[in-house]
């Protein structure tokens, strides 16, 4: 749905040239809730803003839905930014328009007649549950009731694509969720390609499909959502999804004196890793009906990327030096990541 | 105060009312336009271009230094050619709305300028085109701080059609002077002032309470 090939943006200015993006290949697939996640000045706006051209790049093409937009003249351009619809962290709302004229700006623009404005912005106000707000001015909305004026109004000429500009980060955790789900719905409902950029992770884990880190204007790693989070291979996505999943160990285990190998009586330390299916096998009372094992839970945590459960488990096994070891070929036959901490004496 | 100068001074507050309302109109549609092109000119705005931005500022700058006196003295020819006649209270709208135009424009460029950038962004994002920016997005957000300094300039034009008055343009301060100060009539004096305090409250008043309808921000 939107390629970007060898994108590059400077910024030319006396003071010296900044390179915000460097030449970067980007492929969002249709239908796909893309995540760009970066720190501030990472150069992630200017990523998107490529996307519609409200920023030129400096140098490579852009393609939409097929058409390539850098060949476009501003008029062209201007056209096809209808098919591209745009949601801001500041809402950016018209204050001097009630809610529904906030909505049906887009296809005033469009030079549609009242009557046919009519007939698409109330379906858009049901969408987004604010019915009952249509003759609402802005400031006597909250920030969520806002940013859904301004869902609404990206979708009034019925975009393809989505691009979301921290559309998240001014709102309280709860609205958050709200928006996210509402962002979430309109992807499978109405099969709008997301494009979504944002400095917090619990919004890439909710609802991402895949995801690009990017860090001083390079994409340093993408892929696919679940992939990217339980397996970081760049310091900066392990810095990101640290908050996240936390994939260092707890203090307790970390005070614990540990062994390499086992020696008489000592108990096995293990951290198992789900993802997908496997999160639902019961593993624990697998192994202690199977082995004469006691089997203990260390530390725990279950957490879901987008709708795939992902858990970590740390356990603790007691038992015969034989059992021990059958049971842990017994955890590395599942379909799970296991890893031995140790032996604690 | 006979009934004579009751009639005088009505006819005098009429004048100024004609010069002001007049002037007003004109010098507002020629500074909105001026102001818009000031504001969407500049660098980072949605039309740049830097030689127009420059020459224009510099046009409203030294037509805003010129004291009020001396340009109505130095565009008598022009008065001439447009009305007619350099004297009188027709004549004194040209000086006033040459005046009060460019002090509108600046009135409506700091206007529009407040406008955050990125609602002009999100515009844009929706494929508006500058033309659709400017009717529909800049002035229509800046309306009630627009309204409020179109009431400044009001005010200040009625303070300068009184120095026009001396030029043969009639209205209340051609008055005080000529009856007040001339001919030491404390009274059309005092009441002249009095009058005019009165406009420039009402206007005020009424500038105040548009501004507060239109703005939407606050409520």
């Amino acid at each position: 749905m939107i390629d970007l090939v060898n994108v590059a943006k400077t910024y030319y200015s006396k003071a010296g040239d900044i390179k915000a993006l460097q030449p970067t290949d980007l492929h969002i697939r249709s239908g796909e809730i893309f995540g760009i996640i970066g720190l501030s000045g990472a150069g992630k706006s200017t990523l998107v803003r490529c996307i519609n051209m409200l920023e030129r790049p400096s140098s490579g093409q852009v393609f939409v839905d097929g058409q390539e937009l850098t060949k476009m003249s501003e008029k062209e351009l201007r056209k096809v930014r209808r098919s591209i619809g745009m949601i801001f962290q500041h809402f950016n709302l018209l204050a001097s328009r009630t809610v529904y004229d906030n909505i049906a700006f887009p296809l005033e623009i469009q030079g549609l007649s009242k009557s046919e404005i009519a007939k698409k912005v109330q379906p858009l106000l049901e969408l987004v549950q604010l019915e009952d707000r249509a003759d609402y001015y802005p400031s006597q909305l909250s920030g969520g009731q806002k940013q859904r004026v301004g869902i609404a109004r990206a979708l009034a000429s019925d975009p393809k694509v989505l691009l979301c500009d921290e559309a998240t980060s001014a709102l309280d955790p709860q609205t958050t969720k709200s928006i996210l789900d509402l962002l979430q719905n309109i992807n499978k409902k109405l099969g709008l390609t997301i494009v979504l950029i944002t400095h917090q992770m619990e919004v890439v884990k909710a609802i991402c499909d895949r995801v690009a880190v990017i860090e001083n204007g390079v994409i340093v790693e993408q892929g696919s959502m679940v992939e990217v989070f339980t397996q970081p291979q760049h310091p900066t996505t392990k810095e990101f999804t640290k908050s996240v999943i936390n994939a260092e160990l707890p203090e307790i285990i970390k005070k614990m004196a540990l062994s390499d190998t086992y020696e008489e009586g000592s108990k096995l330390i293990v951290r198992l890793t789900f993802l997908g299916d496997s999160a639902g096998e019961p593993i624990v009372s697998g192994m202690v009906k199977r082995f004469d094992v006691e089997v203990s839970i260390i530390y725990g945590n279950i957490d879901q990327l987008k709708d795939t459960p992902f858990g970590i488990l740390i356990v603790e096994v007691a038992g015969e030096k034989n059992n021990i070891a059958a049971a842990l070929d017994y955890l590395h036959a599942r379909e799970l990541k296991t890893e031995v901490i140790g032996y604690e004496l | 105060m006979s009934s004579e100068m009751i009639d005088l001074l009505l006819k005098s507050f009429w004048e100024t009312c004609y010069m002001v309302g007049a002037s007003t109109l004109l010098a507002t549609l020629i500074g909105l336009p001026l102001g818009v092109i000031l504001t969407v000119t500049r660098r980072d705005h949605i039309l740049p271009n830097q030689p127009l931005n420059t020459v224009l500022g510099a046009v409203v700058n030294a037509t805003r230094s010129t004291p009020f006196i001396i340009l109505m003295v130095a565009i008598i020819p022009l008065t001439r050619f447009i009305v007619g006649s350099s004297i009188g209270t027709t004549a004194a709208i040209v000086p006033l709305t040459i005046s009060a135009a460019p002090f509108i424009a600046r009135i409506i460029e700091s206007s529009l300028l407040e406008i955050s950038p990125g609602v002009i962004e999100a515009a844009e994002a929706m494929g508006a085109s500058p033309m659709q920016i400017i009717t529909k997005v800049l002035i229509p957000e800046a309306r009630h701080s627009i309204v409020l300094g179109v009431t400044l300039a009001i005010i200040s034009l009625i303070g300068y059609s009184a120095m026009a008055g001396t030029l043969g343009g009639g209205g209340l301060g051609d008055l005080a002077i000529r009856y007040g100060y001339q001919r030491f009539q404390m009274d059309v004096m005092v009441a002249t002032v009095v009058v005019l305090i009165f406009m420039v409250q009402a206007m005020q008043s009424l500038g105040d309470w548009l501004s507060k309808k239109l703005n939407k921000n606050k409520l």
